[in-house]
């Protein structure tokens, strides 16, 4: 994949349009955490959305010009990346229906989940650092069954992925074990308002997992799922932190213990 | 009412639906060590996969060369348009035996055609003999499983049920003790039926025969006991040859329960001496469905149920908040061609999280088909109001990153200074429900970005 030519490669930052807003700390921690592997990446300020949620809602017409509009801000680059699965997803499976131009098609193919980049663009699949605690890790289905950034348990007895590995390699980190490793968390976009009931139910479902089995941090690759379970964590005033797991790592590796081996700062990725 | 009101209803029993959840999951595992233990498990899958999708590319081949090999057989052969037709034919068929009692085993296709109330109403005593089946027709409800019509009912329920129809002691919820009682009251139904109707699973063109999967030995003992027996299918049951019933048997029943294969599968091809098979083949939609490239896969269906037990939402809502005949994923696909209007909001009953996908014996993009038919309900004005304008506005704010930038400022200081009473009524925020909304910051990351004044800034 590498040519070995020193032109860095150029990423640009895709941060989520709720985190954006709401989330301002998983950007950050993205942003940062990008920089301590390696890569400066770019914010191109002109976006937006990926669109997903009016598309789930049926209304990908609507969506249209947000597509175009995302293809448009992220064609200079040679990657997009986004510390979300989901929204990656999207762009790589429903931005069929519009037109596939040069700069359509490039933004799909080079657009990626934070960890799929971390693991399979960087060639990272150990991160030094330490974080002693119980960490439990909710499976994002976009990424899983999407993405295909873990096994699934459909498919599989052997619960093995892209981030549980990433988060057994930092230093005192501990996974729970979980009864049930991929159920979903019900949060599902405008599904968690207009099927609040059960969403709701499957959240503290979700939750209740994670506590039975010990978990003190609660994370994800996706802050969506997160943003769902964080509201019923603290409804429920439950002793839990929930974080993007972009905050974990990047808060590991504060004080890096070893330099991180197995990627070549600066080199450009043939496409 | 609509999905979200049913499921509402279901879940306001937070006991019950936890116990629901629980025992769907629990079959839902046993399939898993079902097909954990078969190493070609996906090979599998992709063969039956594509032995359906050929047999839908020339299905009118093959329908017509298994009518040429029934009729061969002495089998009388039907063809319905409809529901109506279908109902119609088998009622003609038992006028003209002079029949009036009729024993059935499990078919969700007479559910679908609602052959039941039919039969009743023109004078025909029809009873269902599987034991899930005739629990749910003894309370005058509808399956809410394919496979377990009734796993929305606790065994202190059926011992109700049983009680008041079947006069077991009141009280009595002892699995063996109520089966028992089924089983003596269904022997004399087996023994005076006139007419035994049974689904299909498969109907194999190259023979002419039909094969009909049961736990229960129902099917077998009605047929055998009468002297008519109905089979009633849709066209999409057709599979090519014999030699590929080996591939859906291996799969059907660890998809549906994890049982290696079912107790019974049974060859139905020639009438016994006096005896009279008919075969009714019903489109009521199916053609229609076939034709719409995007959907056509979801008649691939064999009717395990695995979708259903692995769908977190069926799973907390019950079959009934589906409200037809198919309930869960595979359902909220084959509904919206039925009745896009009154199925509007099953597509919206998933999160889209793709399980039912991957243990679709038979590879069925389920997932990717209700986000089509969200698609297509938009484009016919089926959406609620509020989502409609609620998604137009979004879509030109988020097309405007000035707009977008300025409309997340007010959202999120909004949010700060409201009082948190206002900003979490649930009169208007249902996710305040049950959940907290996220603590709104000062600085959006855009903003922080920004003041990182040293860090180069992007195409801006």
């Amino acid at each position: 994949m590498r040519n070995g030519q020193q032109t860095p490669m150029k990423v640009g930052l895709f941060i989520p349009c709720y985190v954006d807003q709401f989330y301002p700390q998983l950007g950050i921690a993205t942003y940062q955490l990008l920089e301590k592997l390696g890569v400066r990446a770019d914010f191109p300020r002109q976006q937006t959305c990926c669109g997903q949620p009016m598309a789930n809602t049926g209304c990908e017409q609507d969506a249209k010009p947000v597509y175009r509009h995302f293809a448009r801000t992220f064609a200079g680059y040679d990657y997009v990346v986004a510390p979300s699965g989901s929204c990656v997803y999207h762009v790589r499976k429903h931005y069929d229906v519009v037109e596939q131009t040069p700069e359509v098609q490039r933004v799909r193919q080079s657009t990626y989940d934070l960890f799929d980049f971390i693991t399979s663009v960087l060639g990272v699949t150990e991160l030094p650092g330490r974080f002693p605690h119980k960490v439990g890790l909710h499976l994002s289905c976009h990424g899983q069954r999407g993405l295909h950034q873990a096994n699934e348990s459909e498919m599989t007895p052997v619960r093995d992925g892209q981030l549980s590995r990433l988060l057994r390699s930092v230093d005192g980190l501990a996974l729970t074990e979980l009864n049930r490793n991929d159920e979903c968390c019900g949060f599902g976009g405008t599904f968690c308002i207009t099927e609040e009931a059960v969403s709701a139910r499957m959240g503290q479902d979700r939750v209740q997992d994670h506590l039975q089995n010990g978990t003190e941090v609660l994370t994800g690759g996706d802050m969506s799922c997160l943003m769902h379970l964080e509201g019923i964590v603290r409804r429920r005033q439950l002793p839990m932190r929930v974080l993007h797991a972009a905050e974990i790592f990047n808060a590991a590796l504060a004080q890096p213990s070893k330099p991180v081996s197995t990627f070549v700062p600066g080199a450009v990725v043939a496409l | 009412m609509n999905h979200p009101q049913r499921a509402a209803v279901f879940t306001s029993d937070a006991e019950r639906t936890t116990w629901h959840d629980e025992t769907l999951w629990f079959v839902r595992q046993k399939r898993d060590k079902a097909v954990y233990a078969i190493p070609e498990f996906q090979q599998l899958r992709q063969l039956a996969s594509d032995i359906k999708e050929h047999t839908l590319s020339r299905l009118d081949e093959y329908l017509e060369q298994f009518e040429r090999n029934a009729q061969a057989n002495g089998v009388q052969v039907h063809w319905a348009a409809d529901a109506a037709e279908h109902n119609r034919i088998v009622l003609g068929i038992m006028r003209g035996v002079g029949a009036t009692s009729l024993v059935k085993s499990k078919s969700m296709l007479t559910e679908e055609c609602h052959l039941n109330p039919f039969l009743v109403q023109n004078g025909i005593a029809v009873v269902d003999t599987d034991l899930g089946e005739r629990i749910v027709q003894l309370r005058e409800e509808a399956p809410s499983h394919l496979v377990l019509p009734a796993i929305h009912l606790k065994k202190e329920d059926v011992g109700e049920t049983f009680h008041l129809h079947l006069g077991t002691p009141k009280g009595e919820k002892d699995p063996q003790a109520l089966t028992e009682a089924a089983r003596l009251h269904l022997r004399e139904k087996f023994l005076v039926g006139q007419v035994a109707i049974t689904g299909v699973n498969f109907a194999i063109a190259e023979t002419g025969a039909v094969v009909v999967c049961t736990n229960e030995g129902n099917a077998d003992l009605g047929v055998n006991l009468a002297q008519v027996h109905i089979a009633c299918m849709g066209l999409e049951k057709l599979i090519p040859r014999t030699a590929d019933l080996g591939v859906f048997t291996r799969l059907l029943a660890r998809s549906a329960t994890g049982q290696p294969v079912t107790t019974y599968t049974s060859h139905f091809a020639k009438p016994a001496p006096g005896r009279q098979i008919h075969i009714v083949i019903v489109d009521n939609g199916r053609t229609r469905q076939l034709g719409r490239p995007d959907f056509r896969a979801s008649l691939k269906c064999i009717r395990c149920g695995a979708c259903m037990n692995t769908c977190p939402v069926y799973r907390r809502s019950g079959g009934h908040s589906y409200d037809f005949t198919v309930p869960g994923p595979i359902g909220a696909i084959l509904s919206p061609n039925i009745d896009l209007h009154q199925h509007s909001s099953l597509p919206f009953a998933s999160t889209l999280c793709g399980s039912c996908t991957d243990v679709c014996p038979v590879k069925i993009d389920i997932h990717t088909q209700l986000y089509k038919w969200r698609q297509l309900i938009a484009q016919a004005n089926e959406l609620p109001a509020a989502k409609k304008w609620g998604m137009k506005l979004l879509s030109s704010v988020l097309a405007r990153p000035g707009v977008y930038r300025f409309g997340g400022k007010v959202a999120r200081e909004g949010l700060r200074l409201l009082p948190h009473g206002l900003t979490h009524a649930t009169a208007f925020n249902p996710w305040a429900k049950a959940r907290e909304l996220p603590e709104a910051p000062k600085q959006s990351f855009r903003e922080w970005f920004e003041q990182q004044s040293s860090i180069p800034t992007g195409q801006a």
